[in-house]
């Protein structure tokens, strides 16, 4: 039987962690990590695999979540984005004093470039911060085999084991073989044992001695030493030091110009192996390659020789495209390279889709408090930023506390300006509500929409607590969000269509108006994003926009101030056009002209 | 003929540049050869440039350098004029555009795609058209993507929905067509 399948690096991760006996996967999801999870189901699936996949409210919970199973005695794991381990950062530094029973592993996905995250931080450095070792797959093949390694380490040493991809390893495919899994399901057994489960910080100290005796073991552990990958080992003159998708890179290009320097990969980062920094104090000159920051290379012992990030030899910003890789390997090697002559267009700005319900929701709010201050979040509704009504995007959560923050600044002003906050459905849930609490005891004069669309829809469209379906898609209890945000103590709550936009921009007119005297008041957005809905549902409710030829003198307002992807100036004519390939049918465009001239077909 | 290939895949979010990504590596691993891909997630979905890298061969890296790609199918005009800098100079570039493109470094087909998918009435499907258009001009560099195999995965992918295959293979087959009678 042919067994070969191209598959993406997180589904190669999941694969690793199942093969290995994982029986406990949660995740919050989160570009690149998503797909993570979502191919732990489907493996699942397709393998009748008796395990428990959960996508959780946010990366703190799918954290406790998981560890708790791995103090049962399980192989346990969880998914999530660099940035998700920061809201993780509690449970993680905590959980490497006391360790675990069974393996567990903690998978943060880090972005360099960035391509889709707010930073380009390196969780390798939380590792080295939280003191757990952490080891730097170059592909989805290693990704897979790493995962075998990780769960063995630890369950070696008693302690959590950090999983970095970046995106090139999560976001490749590779043929790869895939077997099928057999699982000997172990029995969850806890020990209890309070002075290690829930030490006072007497007893912290000691785990704390007993955490670095660890550590000092694994910096020599067998499994994970360096590599030796091209050439031979010399003890002088130059070497290589490489990791994760610059270790791949690096290979291509030293076996391209058949250069003789010795090339080392370094699987497990922190911590460095202690033989292995004895090995590099040999060479004169080594090189380091490794994203995003100079973890390796600051544990090597003699910086004067080391060549790499924290030295200013390679760029701490950005990603290490191969060609950056191969331009400084020539660098170091002393031999020549011709740079190719690349001429970089600016990119088309994303958009959201066209007949998106955020779209219609942020138009609304310009219009409800043109002269506002629009604080907002993270996912697709990030892009409200092309219609003028996203002024921050901090992190998860904050647009609430930071609409706090600036009626509060504004509150001494002569005249203060209307605050609007929109966050979506599960950016709400993973940690919009403590901010919404404390703004209802501080009675802050603002607007809350939360765009609810049922789904997590930039990351590829997870469940929601709301949507009342499970990761695997079976059908489970739905928190409801006008419930929760009437415990939180707010008195205004207002549902509504997006879609039907004149209602909808009254509704936030009272908001504000309301809220000047009593405090938060909060609108739900709700319309399901169309990428959700079945084409059926799609064609029942499709509306035919028509431009009224007569009317339309081309002054292309509807196209720069709703920028609907499927309303575009046709040059020759002068006059807008509806891309019917594009065009959804939501209708909403012709509430937008300010000379009615996009008409409902039948009503013209 | 070499069985290494270097392919760039370009379009803008939602027009299918993975669909076909993952059909021509599929071409690639009937073969037996090794396969690397890698794709865009996230934001740019959202109707932002996406590229895709498809590298057949003894690989370890899933990028292409610039100036080193043997062709690119560019699913818009623009995708030409942004991404064409991957190419190595004689390289193949297949472009959706109306018009013909210029670009004497490189060896520029031109078809119109999305005429041929509206034709078919399936505008969604130009990518497919464009994939068709490829292979007729790939026919004599390369061996790895034979129509038949093609044809044989977008027959197992829409198992379920055989009129949707027929649609995607005829559309597949018109974008070969396109190709012969420029
Ligand atoms: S995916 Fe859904 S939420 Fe995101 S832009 Fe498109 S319609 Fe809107
Ligand atoms: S009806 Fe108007 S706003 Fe809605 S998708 Fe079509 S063109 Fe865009």
């Amino acid at each position: 039987m042919n067994t070969k399948r191209l598959i993406l690096g997180n589904e190669a991760l999941a694969y690793g962690l199942l093969k290995n006996g994982c029986q406990m996967a949660c995740a919050y999801p989160g570009t690149p990590s998503s797909e993570i999870l979502s191919a732990v189901v489907s493996l699942k699936k397709e393998m009748d695999l008796d395990i428990h996949a959960q996508w959780a409210v946010n990366e703190k919970v799918a954290f406790e979540t998981a560890y708790a199973g791995a103090q049962a005695g399980l192989r346990t794991a969880v998914a999530m984005k660099q940035v998700g381990l920061n809201v993780a950062a509690d449970p993680l530094m905590s959980s490497v004093y006391l360790g675990v029973k069974g393996g567990f592993l903690v998978i943060s996905a880090d972005d360099p470039g960035p391509h889709s995250s707010q930073t380009e931080q390196d969780s390798r450095l939380m590792a080295v911060m939280a003191k757990l070792p952490v080891l730097d797959p170059d592909s989805p093949g290693q990704a897979a085999e790493l995962a075998g390694i990780a769960f063995e380490l630890s369950e070696a040493f008693e302690i959590p084991v950090m999983l970095r991809p970046t995106t090139r390893v999560c976001h490749s495919r590779q043929s790869m073989d895939v077997e099928k899994i057999e699982m000997t399901r172990r029995e969850a057994a806890f020990d209890k044992n309070p002075g290690r489960w829930a030490a006072t910080p007497k007893f912290r100290l000691q785990l704390h001695k007993e955490l670095e005796a660890k550590l000092t073991k694994i910096a020599d552990y067998e499994p994970t030493r360096p590599r030796l990958v091209s050439g031979t080992a010399k003890g002088c003159g130059q070497a290589i030091v490489v990791a994760g998708v610059a270790a791949a890179n690096a290979r291509d290009i030293i076996k391209e110009r058949s250069l003789d320097i010795p090339v080392y990969q370094v699987v497990q980062p922190f911590p460095l192996h202690k033989e292995f920094i004895r090995q590099m104090n040999a060479y004169d000159e080594i090189l380091v390659l490794e994203e995003t920051w100079g973890v390796i290379e600051m544990q090597l012992a003699d910086k004067n020789r080391v060549k790499g990030k924290n030295t200013g030899f390679i760029s701490p910003v950005g990603e290490l495209l191969p060609e950056n890789v191969e331009e400084r390997i020539c660098a170091f090697a002393g031999v020549d390279y011709q740079a190719p002559q690349i001429t970089m267009l600016p990119g088309r700005r994303p958009t959201l889709c066209a007949g998106c319900p955020h779209r219609a929701s942020f138009y609304a709010i310009k219009k409800a408090a043109p002269k506002g201050i629009f604080t907002s979040d993270i996912g697709c509704y990030t892009l409200g930023c092309n219609l003028g009504a996203v002024d921050t995007v901090t992190c998860m959560g904050a647009g609430i506390s930071q609409a706090a923050g600036f009626t509060i600044a504004y509150a001494k002003n002569e005249k203060q300006p209307p605050v609007f906050s929109t966050i979506g459905d599960s950016t709400f849930f993973h940690s919009g509500i403590p901010g919404l609490i404390e703004t209802v005891t501080k009675k802050i004069p603002f607007v809350l929409v939360i765009l609810d669309n049922r789904t997590t829809a930039m990351t590829g469209h997870q469940p929601t607590p709301a949507s009342g379906r499970d990761a695997s898609g079976d059908s489970c209890i739905a928190v409801n969000i006008p419930a929760i945000v009437k415990g939180c103590g707010v008195n205004f709550i207002k549902i509504a269509d997006p879609y039907d936009l004149p209602a909808f921009i009254d509704i936030l007119k009272e908001a504000k108006a309301y809220c000047k005297e009593n405090g938060p008041a909060v609108v739900i957005a709700e319309h399901p994003c169309l990428l959700d809905m079945d084409r059926a549902e799609l064609k029942a409710s499709f509306k035919k926009v028509i431009v009224n030829k007569d009317i339309c003198d081309g002054c292309g307002y509807c196209v720069s101030h709703f920028e609907c992807p499927a309303l575009g100036l046709n040059n020759d004519t002068e006059q807008v056009c509806i891309d019917p390939g594009l065009c959804t049918g939501c209708a909403v465009c012709s509430f937008v002209c300010p000379k009615d001239a996009l008409v409902l077909e039948n009503q013209e | 003929m070499s069985n290494n290939q270097q392919i760039i895949i370009s379009g803008l979010g939602g027009q299918g540049v993975l669909f076909i990504t993952k059909l021509l590596a599929g071409a690639a691993m009937a073969d037996n050869l090794p396969v690397l891909t890698s794709e865009t997630h996230g934001m740019a979905q959202r109707g932002g440039n996406v590229i895709s890298y498809l590298k057949i061969g003894e690989f370890s890296g899933p990028l292409i350098r610039p100036a080193t790609a043997d062709a690119l199918i560019a699913l818009k005009p623009e995708s030409f004029a942004h991404h064409s800098y991957f190419l190595k100079p004689g390289g193949l570039a297949v472009v959706n555009s109306p018009n013909p493109v210029e670009d004497d470094r490189y060896r520029v087909c031109c078809g119109d795609a999305t005429a041929l998918a509206e034709k078919a009435g399936n505008v969604r499907s130009e990518n497919v058209a464009m994939l068709g258009f490829f292979l007729g001009a790939m026919k004599n560099d390369t061996h790895i993507f034979s129509p038949d195999s093609l044809a044989r995965m977008i027959k197992e992918k829409f198992q379920a929905k055989p009129a949707v295959a027929e649609n995607v293979l005829n559309l597949l087959g018109s974008g070969m067509q396109l190709f012969e009678k420029r």
